[in-house]
């Protein structure tokens, strides 16, 4: 029997170098269901994604990352492959096609790397693929001949060869025009309901996270600051999960980094 | 003065853990992966990209090495009255020395650097890290297949510019500055010894082919992705390669002679 929780994260702690990203970090993702990881710049959301798929791993004793309940953080190397090929794909910021190979041969490269399926039906499959994202018809194209908005695409489309359970998106909106956007939006979320997929959503835009996304998760200072649907969080979330959510330039989270009075700055009483 | 032992004390320790991380990738991609890990379509391709793409900087650089060592021959032993010891001089030479070590340092500028620039760029692409997402092991994928093709293509390199080298002597020597062409062919013949000679040039060279795309591929991996850190790792590359050939050639020559 399957648990409802898809990814949970327990007491997780991690530096990068010195700097504290997160500090006792409890956070579970339900299954089947999109949810938007959001909160200000640097507060470690692709830290996240990149710590559930065991391409980051927190120290032995600060905390777990349990993926369908096995911690990632303890898995031998080839395990955690295994993982990845069978229950995991991720969407990368940049992507990350191979720009030696045009787009029919990019989605196709799990396929041929894990499977031995005969050459036609990788055909079929990565034609099925291309089509549930609009470019079947751009299947002899190369990366550099397509959009933003394209390559973001056929990234979704080679993410979801090998059917996951799990799929990462970090930060599939940034750079995209408003139509490339809404496609994009439109994917995530119909292949969430047609796949069953649980999705997770590292995004700033809020828009278009409240949008599709069951729940949001809003980090801040190494914790979890909010968590629950757009609206609960919209109309019950503390007032720093508001200030984000509104996009207020002060509030909890001032507009002035702190320094000395200005009028004693001005009259230069204070250095 | 503390400041400056500690910087020397990170420097040091930031060396050695290079040093461990580079043995690191080496083991784990010759271990993990023979030649044909990745298929050997792809290793087909990375040595047509390494090796074939190089030949003609390998040709023409010994056609030229080898007239130029000619010319100097022949001004040096016509005064001893030995010029019919021309060709020996000019076969041993290539085959024993500038062989390997032109064709290690070449490959080094043409394609160690190439290499690196291309793992660099996977790696700021995220494209090692999509690999990794897939379930797929960037170091079988993309490091083994450079791995082997560097170490298979640069002793036939080698080979290839020891012998281009020898017909450019000869067409100095023989065509230009009238040696009788059976001195030149025939003591080469009575003096070059198989294992000694060209045996021994193409250890040297399939060690320098190991160091040298070990060193590229490394940096490539290991690089900072950015695009000044791409570039730093590009000059590290063909720095470090190629005072590692200049170092191991001394090395590998003493052995091999038994001097030391």
């Amino acid at each position: 029997m399957t648990s409802d929780i898809h990814v949970d994260v327990r007491n997780l702690s991690f530096n990068r170098g010195d700097r504290m990203i997160y500090d006792g970090l409890n956070v579970s993702f339900p299954r089947g269901k999109v949810t938007a990881i959001m909160g200000p710049s640097g507060t470690g959301k692709t830290t996240l994604l990149r710590l559930i798929g065991g391409q980051l791993r927190a120290e032995k004793g600060e905390g777990e990352v349990l993926v369908d309940g096995k911690d990632v953080g303890l898995m031998a190397r080839n395990d955690l492959l295994a993982l990845r090929r069978d229950k995991m794909g991720m969407l990368f910021q940049t992507s990350g096609l191979f720009t030696d190979l045009n787009v029919f041969e990019n989605v196709a490269f799990p396929l041929r790397v894990h499977t031995k399926l005969p050459e036609d039906m990788i055909r079929d499959l990565v034609l099925m693929k291309l089509e549930a994202v609009g470019l079947r018809g751009a299947r002899d194209m190369q990366p550099a001949e397509l959009s933003g908005g394209m390559i973001r695409r056929v990234a979704l489309a080679r993410s979801i060869a090998m059917d996951p359970e799990l799929i990462m998106y970090d930060e599939p909106f940034t750079g995209l025009d408003p139509i490339s956007m809404g496609m994009i939006v439109r994917l995530i979320r119909g292949l969430n309901k047609a796949l069953g997929l649980t999705s997770l959503l590292v995004s700033h835009d809020v828009d278009e996270s409240c949008a599709i996304a069951d729940y949001l998760c809003i980090l801040s200072g190494g914790k979890v600051i909010g968590f629950g649907s757009p609206e609960e969080l919209k109309n019950e979330g503390n007032d720093e999960v508001k200030q984000f959510l509104t996009g207020d330039p002060d509030g909890p989270v001032p507009f002035h980094y702190p320094a000395n009075d200005y009028r004693q700055d001005l009259l230069g009483s204070s250095k | 003065m503390i400041n400056r032992i500690a910087a020397i004390g990170r420097y040091g320790t930031a060396s050695i853990q290079s040093i461990g991380r580079a043995g690191q990738l080496l083991l784990n991609s010759l271990l993990w992966g023979g030649p044909g890990s990745a298929g050997f379509s792809d290793l087909i391709k990375q040595i047509y990209s390494v090796g074939v793409r190089s030949l003609s900087i390998i040709v023409v650089a010994g056609f030229f090495v080898g007239m130029v060592l000619a010319l100097q021959g022949y001004n040096i032993l016509v005064k001893f009255g030995s010029v019919s010891a021309l060709g020996t001089m000019v076969s041993l030479t290539l085959l024993r020395e500038l062989g390997p070590v032109m064709a290690a340092l070449l490959f080094a500028g043409r394609a160690g650097s190439a290499l690196t620039a291309e793992i660099g760029l996977m790696k700021a692409t995220e494209q090692l890290s999509a690999m990794e997402m897939m379930g797929v092991d960037p170091l079988k994928r993309v490091v083994t297949p450079r791995l082997w093709a560097g170490i298979i293509s640069v002793p036939l390199l080698a080979l290839l510019f020891s012998t281009v080298g020898i017909w450019g002597g000869a067409f100095v020597s023989v065509d230009l500055l009238g040696l009788y062409d059976g001195a030149y062919w025939g003591n080469m013949q009575n003096t070059v010894i198989f294992y000694d000679d060209v045996i021994q040039g193409l250890i040297k060279a399939s060690v320098f082919g190991l160091v040298v795309t070990w060193i590229a591929v490394y940096q490539g991996y290991d690089s900072v992705p950015t695009s000044e850190g791409i570039g730093k790792a590009t000059t590290q590359t063909v720095v470090i390669s190629s005072l590692a050939v200049l170092g191991l050639d001394f090395v590998l020559t003493a052995v091999m002679l038994g001097s030391i």
